[in-house]
């Protein structure tokens, strides 16, 4: 079982609100993932030719303005780095490649969590009110945004298991559910070069839509083969720098309400944690029908 | 003190203020020592399993959207919900009624052995899987696999049906108005008699509904899974 809730402002005017208005959102799901909770947030994009990336130092005790430092000595480029605990957003006009390479290099026990224009990832262990107050998520701001609270059922309960997962630029997915192909679709990426991380089934349809969407596919078509590649339980939650996506798998056995109002589409596992958002009951609400696919794009 | 007690008293809990747990022991143990019939509900707030397990003729008024197990396992009690419940509303009901003025999640009356269920909007997948001997009426249309391996009891469907409609029915009967996406294994289509149409023409007036029963089809098990077939080589 998981929790998953999402979150796109319509009004411009709402941005500062996002992390505030999402944080009853995911401690709603607690009892549905207790044990990990993570959030990707889409801020205002970075401009044309700089990249951020989202960092994780876990329990290593990290000197972000060093390593910021020894970055700008060996990348040249212009570089910042907004520190949030053992997260960290670095913003970079150097190739983000280059960048990861460099930290793996030369600081191991940093992770990159994510890599884009307007994404900044965090995720941790732990029960959601607590990682949201760790890491301050009532005060981010964005146009939208991807949660999820785990609870683990088919791989170890570790910061790089929590959820979302990212694969490429800008994107995102959260599961509630289970796959029961995950290896087949692994042998299938990795000879084209594709690369994981984890052993974790969602890492792998992350990284098969994430792949499609490379292949040229846009982000609707690259879910409908899905439908016919990836089997087992699952609605889905992702995210693009402009897009949010939510699918059911044809049994729909796990669970998902959507709230739109002029102002928001909110998106939770159970009513449970759409209940407090402002101006609730004037909000439309339905549940999402299997193998239909429901994408808002900003 | 018998000539005391309160006509139709009436008490009010506020799930912003007082606790699930509060209201459901009230709901099973205080209400009838104080005499109390009518209980109303504010602020449920999607929480799970309110007035679940239910044992007495009690009226009870939910005023907005529930999460899992509403009324589950109710026996005599009338409990409505006014807004939308999450999974499994009314599942194993005993007998009583249960009314979701919204639309119900998945398995929504599931293995019920008696009482009416209605649900004024759509029920999602598995409405009335393993029904037992309860009835449902569903004002909207139902998604895939409704009424699977239903075993007894009457499934109204106002509206649509989705894929594997009554798939490896026993002996529960259903009846459907709209178009049907597929038949499950062993559901068959069926005409209706007057014996029929006169007991749909109950279950509607019971939801309070006024569809002809003349626009609806019978749907029921061929039998032909009751007994084992070798020669089927498990194809059905």
């Amino acid at each position: 079982m998981c929790g998953i809730v999402g979150l796109l402002l319509k009004k411009p005017g709402l941005r500062d609100q996002l992390g505030a208005l999402m944080v009853p959102m995911l401690i709603g799901m607690t009892e549905r993932g207790p044990d990990s909770a993570g959030l990707a947030v889409y801020t205002e994009p970075v401009p044309e030719g700089e990249h951020k990336l989202s960092l994780y130092s876990g329990a290593h005790a990290v000197d972000w303005p060093g390593l910021l430092a020894a970055l700008k000595e060996e990348l040249t480029h212009a570089q910042s780095i907004a520190i949030n605990g053992n997260h960290a957003v670095l913003t970079t006009r150097a190739e983000p490649l280059k960048v990861s390479a460099w930290l793996a290099a030369n600081a191991p026990e940093v992770a990159v969590l994510s890599v884009g224009h307007s994404i900044d990832l965090y995720k941790d262990v732990g029960a959601p009110a607590e990682i949201a107050r760790r890491y301050h998520f009532e005060s981010l701001s964005g146009t939208h945004l991807v949660g999820h609270t785990r609870m683990a059922t088919e791989s170890a309960v570790t910061p790089a298991h929590a959820h979302p997962f990212t694969a490429g630029r800008d994107f995102c997915l959260v599961h509630n559910g289970s796959l029961s192909n995950p290896h087949l679709v692994r042998k299938r990426l990795e000879p084209l070069g594709i690369e994981f991380e984890t052993d974790n089934d969602t890492e792998a349809a992350c990284r098969f839509f994430e792949w499609r969407l490379r292949e040229g596919d846009d982000l609707e078509t690259a879910v409908e083969h899905g439908f016919s590649e990836l089997d087992g339980f699952y609605t889905f939650l992702m995210g693009t720098e402009r897009a949010l996506l939510i699918v059911r798998d044809a049994f729909a056995c796990k669970p998902a309400v959507i709230a739109e109002s002029d102002d928001y589409v909110a998106i939770a596992s159970e009513f449970r944690s759409l209940a407090h958002l402002p101006q609730i009951a004037h909000a439309s609400l339905i549940e999402p029908k299997p193998e239909e696919i429901y994408s808002w794009h900003i | 003190m018998a000539h005391l007690k309160p006509v139709a008293a009436l008490r009010e809990f506020d799930l912003e203020r007082d606790s699930l747990r509060s209201l459901n022991l009230y709901l099973h143990r205080q209400a009838l020592d104080e005499g109390i019939e009518q209980v109303r509900v504010l602020n449920p707030n999607g929480a799970h399993s309110i007035a679940c397990g239910l044992d007495a003729p009690l009226a009870v008024e939910i005023h907005g959207h529930v999460g899992y197990y509403v009324a589950g396992m109710n026996k005599h009690a009338a409990v409505t919900v006014h807004g939308n419940a999450g999974p499994g509303a009314a599942e194993n009901m005993m007998s009583g009624r249960v009314h979701v003025r919204g639309f119900a999640s998945t398995a929504a009356g599931a293995s019920a052995r008696g009482g009416l269920l209605i649900v004024d909007g759509d029920a999602s997948l598995r409405c009335g899987i393993s029904l037992k001997g309860g009835d449902i009426v569903v004002g909207g249309s139902v998604g895939s696999f409704s009424a699977f391996m239903a075993q007894a009891g009457r499934i109204v469907i106002c509206g649509e049906a989705g894929d594997a409609l009554g798939d490896s029915l026993y002996e529960a009967v259903i009846y459907v108005r709209g178009p049907v996406r597929s038949l499950g294994a062993d559901a068959r289509f069926e005409p209706m008699s007057d014996a029929d149409r006169a007991a749909l023409k109950g279950l509607l007036g019971a939801a309070g509904l006024a569809h002809d029963p003349g626009e609806f089809r019978r749907v029921a098990s061929a039998k032909s899974l009751y007994h084992w077939n070798a020669d089927a080589n498990q194809e059905y």
